[in-house]
Formats: structure tokens, C-alpha cells, sequence
């Protein structure tokens, strides 16, 4: 077994990264820039605006903490400036367009404030509502009228893949619910409504098959490298530690919003030793890991992943080295894209903090949040539908839309 | 015939060999106990003449090489041989050991014939040999030592214990001895195929029938072949395509589950190496190809016809026997077939199916018979017409499988009209869903995956892809593309042309120069005729070297196929199923007369095998994904559209 690093290592409690607390100060005025910012995609802005406890830019501790508290404490409150934000918003457009088309963003903000709700379910809650509120008479109506409602919101966000995953899951089980077409709009309706209830659950309990697979590849003894914020894989790793086995997670910082940061905190509570390394450092621990546990934005067509940057240079060096590199996802999260290189998927770009003087435009900044891991560096996917290869996903994919 | 061996040995090396392999094979017959001779070895696909080794015997003192004329190159090209030589403290002399290496490829083809009577043969080759590939490699040395080639002796073997004069003998008396077991297991074969042959005469008895008389008395020949592996199902052997109509229209009423069972068998493909299959099937057909004489090793089981020869016959016969004619529909677009006019895969899918089309809505069924039954018998043979113009395509196969399928789901109670007008709505339905349309969808695909500034490449001429270039190109898309050609089809001109009257921008070049220009290229864009089902790609010759190159250089290669052209059958090589094209074409250079090198060649030359493959296979490794009508899927993904759209189909 390779030796575990002394915990005083952890970047997290490195002394030297306390005087940047003052550039985090300022970040957090600059956040509320980020939203207007013309170059970043909403994905990350919205992100950003949510999930307040990711940062961007170096963090200290006691910023991190503040910041979870303020999560726990007033996360009610955070969503009800937002909505309000959003009902002003509306109210500003003066109704020129269909009031549906609004709440269905609305809702779906609504839903992805609850914590432990993935995007794609708080997609599907969304499209829901939409079908309560509807006024349509025929099923082809509300057919219409959905279809108008998910586009709307895939339009919304078009960088989202597990938002617009979510909005073809459910129209395609409206689409292709037979029964639907004999039925009356009213039985149909509650049909659907039941259906999109349901979700909810299924996420949830998705979360938990897949804990409950892969925590099986979690031995005792074992060092995890881990790369982005995935609560799949964070309840993976503390239902391993639940079970009584001894293991040690090594992750990522996760610039540029500091992702490892939030994975240490919530592995240190659950009291797994953790350790803390740079981005660029991947290659020097990978001698002493046994896997690679990743999350995923997206599971695309060829059974690759789309993820947080830096995944696809994490799985490269994992391959290089003979480790396997496991990736925990829900199937929701299987869209059909079929990304041939990184060039090749919708442009991401992000707000990053580089070192670079602000008036100098002659360096040009690469701004991409995310990147493409080609099926060839996965050994395995850890999804609700069992323990898959990468060719699998395909397989998983047809079945699901065609 | 056994000088026409030599020069082209039984053993081709295909893939990627390392120049140190037959080293190794080459120590492996004198040191090496119980080694294989080379991962890459091929073995012949059928041997149908009786005494192998005797006959590469013989051979063998051709096949070493005069060592002043072979010295040089092999010695660069396998420096490995002196290494291993000198390491293991052999003191022979570089010449000797080209020698033995010229032998070491002979060796192992003879191992590759003798690999079944091999253990047989170790016992009987010596009394002290332990290992089984020495005896092989004894006969091969030793007749060359019988005639010394002019040159030093060949590289000695170690512990060759054998008197070298002997061991050819023990080969024929081994080949005597091994012909005992053989004969025994035929014996048997025999048995059954004489059973099988009762039950065709009872058969015969009850409905004469010509073709019934032909597949009785084809029965105990099929037993007598000397092949273990042939012989042990004659049965399954006989069924070539109008045999197996003839039989299957006599069973269906009596033999329900074992007309089932043979169902469940897929139907060989003809061997044309099989003299007596071919003889038989001659008879039948009514396009007399001639079959040219010479044909090259280890694609014997392909038809290759002599081109330009079949035509005067084919009209004397057409308008001389009432029952043999084809539908004129099919008629004409065998002849396009026949000429080349046609080609193509979707091309001649859909005019064969229009032409089905045609030959439907002109059918009636015959006083006392079926519709479901005739129809389908006739369909059979003018399959089998168009068969010998020119091989099925397997899209053209696959449409057959569709319309047949859909014939016998035909339900009795149908009047004629009505059961007629539903087949030509499914033909309608065939070409527009899953041609036309599925087309449509694979352009709105694949158009995704251009961008500005993109170099495409394509190879040949595919009608998908000119579609997804020209769409490219119409909404505006900024793009070259690199026409890749090659001889002598010259296809890709044609896309050129098209796509030049477009205006797009282009680049023609031929494949020679596939490696110098794919380091500018960012998509690679191939048809295909089909993608089977371990996501091998079947298409024009050519197609893997493209793929190859694209990918060593990390293009990434789409294919675009519509996935009715997709076949569950698993394919490693382009040797088993392909198609030979004209060899007339490769001895003629359009534009240059000086190259009239090869113009006097005859068909009769023994020295000189003109290759001219229609087909490779691409393994899946190169292709980066597969656009078809159902999206863009990874190869891996083939044999679940495959058992996704089987479900659909009602059989």
C-alpha cells in the first residue's frame, strides 16, 4: 500500500493561502458581475448563483464554513430573492408572451433550489407543473404546449446536458406513452403529473443504487483520486465509510471553483481522510491510487463523459498508469450527443481567475468549464441501471429513445 | 497446378507484421519446443486437392531460393535473424541462413496443410522428435536439400535426427496413413448423406421434379468428399440457393420443424472452388459466365468471371426457354448490374426492388398454386438470375430477406389484387423509409459535424456523403473537401464533379497520397456497403487503408450507413466474402500507352494473378462512430440496432 500523507498537508489549513482571503473578499462582489457577463454561460452563472458555496478563486477555511452556514441557514431565503428576482423580471416583460413560458423556468429554478435534486429531475417537476397548469383541452394540446415548455427551457439553458436529458426523458415518455392517446386529457394529465412525481423519488433512489453498486469497488485499504463535485460519488464514497471500510480519498483543488475544496469538507465531516492536491498535480499521486472515482456532467452516445475540466487529463494519466477510472452517474444523465473531439461539443465558456493583469488583451484566456473523456480512458460507469462499460451506454441510449 | 504454387506461397502474412516474426518462426521449427509458427499465419480456406504434402514437396526445391539472388534484401529487412543466431552460438554463415529463412516460410505452410495429421506425424517422422512442428519442417528442408539450389546448404537444424533422404517418404507414408482415419469419419458421413438421399428420392417419388432428382443424386457426392469437416454435413452443404427452393417447397407441407431446423442454419455461401457445386449451379443459371482459369490463391472461393463474354448466350437463352426468363424488369437491371452501370449499394438496391416491384404488379398466380408459395419461388430465382450478373450486395441481400419475410406473412384470406397491392406498398414503404428518408436523417446528422473551417475527406464515390457535403455546403458552412480516388474505378470523379458544380471547394487526389494529406484533414467521411455486426466495416476497397491512416494521424472517421444495410454476420478479414472485380481492369491504364506492360496477358498464364478486390473490411478500432438513420452511434452499437430493429420485424 502506498503511504498516506501526513493530514497536515492539506492545502486546506496551508497557512499560505490566507492572504488571498481579501481577493476572495472581492470575488464575491464580482460574482454578482459574472451573471451580467456576456462571455460566461448561464450554466455557470446560474451555478454560481445557487450553489453559492462553490467559489471561485482561492478560499480559506473559515470562507468555506461561513458560506456552508449561510447555505443551511438561509437557503429558503436565497431562493425566495431569486423567484422574486424572476416574478419581477416577469412582471417587467410586461406579459408580452405566454405566461407558461415563464413559470417553466420559474419552476424549474424553483426545483433545483432544493438541495439533493438533480437538474434534470428539477427539469422533469418543472415540465410538471406546466402540465397542471395547462389549459389545453386535446392531448395533442398538451403535448404542444409541453413540447413549448421544454424547448423553452432547453433554449434557457442550452449548456445544461442533464437540463435538456431531463426535458427529452419526459417528453419522450409523453411521446411515447400509448395509453395516453385513448384516454381522456384529464386522466391523461394526472397520469403524467404521477409520472413526474415520481421522478423525484427515482433520483433520489438512483443516488443510492448507485452508492449501493459501486461502494463494492471501494476496498479496505484503498487510495481514491477524485475530480469535481459529484454528490453520486460523494454518497458512494461516505456509503463505503458507513460500512466500516478504511480508505483514503485524494482530490482534486477543482479550479477554478474550487471544487475540492467542498468534496474535503464533506469527506472530512464524514470523517474520511482526505487529502487536498493541486489540479496540475495529478500525475505525481497517481502511482500511489487504485482508482479514479469521477462524476459526470453528461454521459454521451459513445459511452465517453462530459465533466468538469481537467477529468479528461485525470483519466489519461489514470490510463497511462494502468488505474482504473470509474465514473458514477445517474442514467438521466445519458443524453444523445456525440462529441468526436473537445472542440466538438456546445462552447462552455466561464468566468476564470487567472493571474493575468486585467488590461492586458494581447493574452487571450481559455475559458472552457468543461471537457470530453473519450469511453477509451472509463473503465466502468456506475449508473441506477447497474454496473455498465462504456459501449453500454449506447445500448442504454437506443433503448431509452428509440 | 503445383507449379503454380510457388511462386505465390500458401501462406500469405497479413496485418501488421514485425519484421521479426518469421525469425522466429524460423527458430521455432529447431529450437523452440511446441511454439507456433507466427500468430499471422493464414491458413489456405479450403484445400479440396488430395495430397498437400506431396505436392508442396515437390514444390519445395522451388521455393528455396537461390541465395545470390535473395541474399541482400532479406538480410536487411530481418537483421533480427543474425541476432538470434549469433546469441544462440550458431556459426553458420549469413547465406545459409537466407536460405533457411526462404525455407522457414515454406515450412510453415506446409505445417499449416499437415496441421491436423501433424501429431500423427511426429510419432512416425522419428522416434526421438518430441515436438510436432520438426516433422513439417524436416520434409521441407531436407527435399531442398535434395536439390541444392546451387548455394551453400541450407542453415542444419539442430538434433535433426532424421535421415534426410528418408523423411519425404515418411511424409507420403504418413499421408497414406493419415487418409485411414479420414476415410472412416467420411464412412460415416457417407451414411448419413445415403440416408439423406432415400429421403430425397421418396421425395422425388411422390412430386417429380427435376431439381428434386438433381439434390438426390447430389446427395452421396456431397458425402464423398475427402474434407472431414465437409463431409460431416452434407446436408447442410447441398442447400445452395435453388436447391434449398426446390426442397423447401417439397418439405413445407410434410417436415414443418425440420424445415425449421434447417431454417435456423444460415445458407452456405457457394464455395467456387467446389468443381461439382459450380458445375451444378452452371446448369441452373442462366447467364453463362464463363469462369476464367486463373484465379488468385486464397480467393479461389470467389467467382471470377471472364468480363464481355456472357451476353450473346444470355439472349439466346432468354428468348429460348418460356421458364427460365426473368421478369424484363429484372432482366434490364441484371444487365445493368452485368455492365457496371449500376453500382452502388443503394443504387442497386432500390432499382433490383423497383424492378421487384414491376415484376409484382405484372404477377399472377399460376391455376393450383399459392401465391405465397409461387411468389416466393419466383422471387428466388430471379434472385438467383441477378445473383450471377454480379454478387448480392448485402443491402440488396437484406431487402430480399425484408420482401421475402413479408410474402409468406402474407395471410390466405388476401385476394390476389389486394396481396399484390400490399407488397408493392411495402416496397414503396421499404424505399422511402428506409432509404430515402433514413438518407435524409444521416445528412441532418452528420451536417452537425461540420464545422468552418473543417477539411473533410471522403474516399470513392458514396451518395450519402455527397448528400451531407452539398447540404454542408448549402447552409452556408465554410469547408474543403479532399476527394480521395483510386484506381480503377475512379468513382471518386464523379463526386467530384457533382460537388464542383455545387461549388464547393475541393481537392482530388488519389490514395497514394492518403498519408502525405491527412495530417490537413479534421473529419474523415466514408460510405459504406455495410457495417456488420462486430462493427466492421464493409466497404469499397480502400476504405481500411483510409481509415487506417485517418486514424493513425487521430482523425476522427465517420461512416454513414443506413442501418438497413447493417448484417449480423462477423467478418475479421477481407479474404472470406468479397467480391473480385474485373482483372482486365488493373492490366489497362486509361491515358497511358506506354504502360502496356501486362497488355499481351492471358488468362492462361500460370505465372501472373491478377487481384482486383471489389471489398475490405475496416476493424472498428479505426471508425470513430457510425451515422445512421437512428443517430450517431459508436460501432459497438451495431449489434444492438441490429436487435433493436430485428424486434420490429414481425418474424
Amino acid at each position: 500500500m502506498p503511504a498516506m500523507m501526513p493530514r497536515s498537508r492539506f492545502s486546506l489549513f496551508d497557512p499560505s493561502l490566507d492572504n488571498s482571503s481579501s481577493k476572495a473578499d472581492s470575488d464575491e462582489g464580482g460574482m454578482a458581475g459574472n451573471t451580467t457577463a456576456t462571455e460566461s454561460s448561464r450554466f455557470y452563472d446560474e451555478r454560481a448563483r445557487f450553489n453559492s458555496n462553490l467559489l471561485s478563486g482561492p478560499v480559506t477555511y473559515e470562507w468555506l464554513s461561513q458560506a456552508d452556514e449561510a447555505r443551511l441557514n438561509s437557503s429558503a431565503e436565497v431562493f425566495h430573492t431569486v423567484h422574486d428576482k424572476a416574478v419581477l423580471s416577469r412582471e417587467a416583460m410586461n406579459g408580452d408572451n405566454s405566461s407558461s413560458r415563464f413559470s417553466v423556468i420559474d419552476e424549474f429554478n424553483f426545483w433545483r433550489q432544493k438541495p439533493e435534486l438533480a437538474e434534470a429531475v428539477a427539469a422533469i417537476k418543472a415540465l410538471t407543473a406546466v402540465i397542471r397548469r395547462s389549459e389545453a383541452t386535446t392531448m395533442m394540446g398538451l403535448e404542444i404546449e409541453l413540447k413549448k415548455a421544454s424547448e423553452t427551457l432547453k433554449m434557457w439553458d442550452k449548456t445544461s446536458i442533464s437540463l435538456s436529458a431531463g426535458c427529452d426523458l419526459f417528453m419522450r415518455y409523453v411521446t411515447r406513452t400509448s395509453a395516453l392517446e385513448y384516454e381522456d386529457i384529464s386522466a391523461g394529465k394526472s397520469r403524467l403529473i404521477e409520472r413526474g412525481e415520481k421522478f423525484g423519488e427515482i433520483s433520489l433512489k438512483a443516488r443510492q443504487t448507485i452508492a449501493s453498486l459501486g461502494q463494492e469497488f471501494v476496498y479496505d485499504g484503498s487510495v481514491i483520486l477524485t475530480h469535481g463535485y459529484s454528490r453520486v460519488a460523494l454518497a458512494l464514497l461516505k456509503l463505503a465509510a458507513s460500512q466500516g471500510k478504511r480508505f483514503k480519498v485524494i482530490c482534486t483543488e477543482g479550479r477554478p471553483d474550487n471544487t475540492g475544496l467542498e468534496v474535503a469538507k464533506e469527506l472530512m465531516n464524514a470523517k474520511i481522510p482526505v487529502m487536498l492536491i493541486l489540479d496540475a498535480g495529478v500525475a505525481n499521486v497517481m502511482g500511489q491510487i487504485d482508482m479514479v472515482l469521477l462524476g459526470a456532467e453528461g454521459v454521451v452516445e459513445s459511452g465517453g463523459v462530459i465533466n468538469y475540466i481537467g477529468t479528461f487529463q485525470t483519466a489519461l494519466v489514470a490510463r497511462s498508469m494502468n488505474k482504473p477510472v470509474y465514473v458514477a452517474a445517474e442514467s438521466y444523465k445519458f443524453a444523445r450527443l456525440f462529441p468526436l473531439d473537445q472542440m466538438d461539443m456546445s462552447p462552455t465558456p466561464r468566468v476564470v481567475e487567472l493571474a493575468v493583469p486585467e488590461q492586458e488583451e494581447r493574452i487571450k484566456i481559455h475559458t472552457s468549464g468543461r471537457d470530453y473523456t473519450p469511453p477509451q480512458y472509463l473503465t466502468l460507469l456506475f449508473t441506477d441501471l447497474g454496473i455498465l462499460t462504456p459501449s453500454a451506454v449506447s445500448d442504454e441510449l437506443i433503448q431509452l429513445y428509440l | 497446378m503445383e507449379r503454380r504454387r510457388v511462386p505465390d506461397p500458401k501462406v500469405r502474412q497479413v496485418g501488421f507484421v514485425t519484421p521479426g516474426t518469421t525469425d522466429v518462426v524460423n527458430l521455432a521449427g529447431t529450437l523452440v519446443e511446441g511454439a507456433s509458427p507466427s500468430p499471422v499465419l493464414i491458413p489456405p480456406v479450403r484445400i479440396t486437392d488430395g495430397p498437400t504434402v506431396v505436392v508442396t514437396v515437390k514444390a519445395a526445391p522451388m521455393q528455396v531460393p537461390s541465395p545470390t539472388s535473395r541474399k541482400h534484401p532479406d538480410v536487411s529487412v530481418h537483421p533480427g535473424s543474425f541476432n538470434l543466431d549469433s546469441v544462440l552460438g550458431s556459426s553458420d554463415t549469413p547465406s545459409s541462413k537466407v536460405g533457411s529463412h526462404g525455407e522457414s516460410l515454406m515450412s510453415s505452410s506446409t505445417y499449416i496443410e499437415q496441421q491436423s495429421e501433424a501429431s500423427d506425424f511426429a510419432t512416425v517422422g522419428s522416434s526421438n522428435m518430441s515436438h510436432v512442428f520438426v516433422p513439417a519442417r524436416v520434409t521441407a528442408l531436407s527435399s531442398g536439400k535434395n536439390n541444392p539450389p546451387g548455394g551453400s546448404p541450407p542453415h542444419n537444424p539442430v538434433n535433426l535426427p532424421v535421415d534426410k533422404g528418408k523423411s519425404p517418404m515418411a511424409g507420403q507414408d504418413e499421408q497414406v496413413k493419415e487418409n485411414k482415419p479420414l476415410k472412416e469419419r467420411t464412412s460415416k458421413a457417407e451414411r448419413r448423406a445415403a440416408q439423406e438421399a432415400q429421403r430425397a428420392a421418396k421425395q422425388a417419388a411422390k412430386a417429380p421434379d427435376g431439381n428434386n432428382a438433381a439434390a438426390a443424386k447430389a446427395a452421396p457426392r456431397g458425402g464423398n468428399q475427402t474434407q472431414p469437416a465437409k463431409g460431416a454435413k452434407p446436408a447442410q452443404q447441398m442447400k445452395d440457393t435453388s436447391d434449398r427452393r426446390s426442397r423447401s417447397v417439397t418439405w413445407s407441407s410434410e417436415k414443418g420443424p425440420e424445415k425449421e431446423k434447417k431454417k435456423d442454419v444460415p445458407a452456405p455461401r457457394m464455395h467456387y472452388d467446389d468443381a461439382e457445386r459450380v458445375a451444378k449451379a452452371k446448369k441452373r443459371s442462366l447467364v453463362e459466365q464463363t469462369e476464367t482459369k486463373n484465379r488468385v490463391e486464397l480467393f479461389r472461393h470467389l467467382p471470377q468471371f471472364v468480363h464481355g463474354t456472357q451476353l450473346p448466350s444470355l439472349e439466346s437463352k432468354f428468348f429460348l426457354d418460356e421458364a427460365m426468363h426473368p421478369h424484363p424488369a429484372v432482366y434490364k437491371v441484371g444487365l445493368q448490374y452485368l455492365t457496371g452501370e449500376l453500382v452502388g449499394g443503394n443504387a442497386r438496391c432500390m432499382a433490383m426492388l423497383l424492378a421487384f416491384r414491376d415484376m409484382i404488379h405484372d404477377y399472377s398466380t399460376p391455376p393450383e398454386k399459392l401465391l405465397i408459395r409461387d411468389l416466393t419461388q419466383k422471387i428466388n430465382s430471379h434472385v438467383s438470375f441477378l445473383n450471377t450478373c454480379r454478387p448480392l450486395a448485402i443491402s440488396m441481400g437484406n431487402a430480399i430477406k425484408f420482401l421475402k419475410t413479408r410474402v409468406v406473412n402474407l395471410s390466405d384470406d388476401l385476394s390476389e389484387a389486394d396481396a399484390k397491392a400490399t407488397l408493392i406498398g411495402e416496397i414503396d414503404r421499404f424505399i422511402q423509409e428506409k432509404i430515402m428518408y433514413a438518407d435524409k436523417e444521416i445528412v441532418k446528422h452528420a451536417v452537425q459535424k461540420i464545422r468552418d473551417g473543417d477539411v473533410c475527406l471522403t474516399y470513392g464515390f458514396s451518395c450519402v456523403v455527397e448528400m451531407i457535403l452539398i447540404k454542408a455546403h448549402k447552409l452556408g458552412k465554410k469547408f474543403t473537401v479532399m476527394v480521395v480516388d483510386a484506381r480503377p474505378k475512379l468513382e471518386g470523379k464523379r463526386l467530384l464533379n457533382r460537388l464542383l458544380s455545387e461549388g464547393v471547394d475541393c481537392t482530388y487526389t488519389y490514395i497514394n497520397a492518403v498519408s502525405y494529406i491527412m495530417q490537413e484533414v479534421t473529419r474523415v467521411f466514408l460510405g459504406a456497403a455495410s457495417v456488420l455486426s462486430n462493427g466492421t466495416v464493409y466497404s469499397r476497397v480502400g476504405t481500411a487503408s483510409v481509415a487506417m491512416v485517418a486514424h493513425a494521424f487521430s482523425v476522427p472517421v465517420m461512416v454513414c450507413c443506413e442501418t438497413y444495410k447493417f448484417h449480423e454476420r462477423v467478418q475479421l478479414d477481407s479474404i472470406t466474402a468479397n467480391e473480385l472485380g474485373d482483372p482486365e481492369a488493373l492490366v489497362k491504364v486509361c491515358g497511358r500507352r506506354d504502360l502496356k506492360y501486362l497488355e499481351g496477358w492471358s488468362p492462361e498464364d500460370k505465372n501472373l494473378q491478377l487481384l482486383n478486390l471489389t471489398y475490405d473490411a475496416t476493424p472498428s478500432d479505426y471508425v470513430a462512430m457510425v451515422i445512421t438513420e437512428l443517430g450517431m452511434v459508436p460501432p459497438s452499437s451495431v449489434p444492438v440496432i441490429l436487435r433493436e430493429y430485428r424486434r420490429e420485424l414481425p418474424s
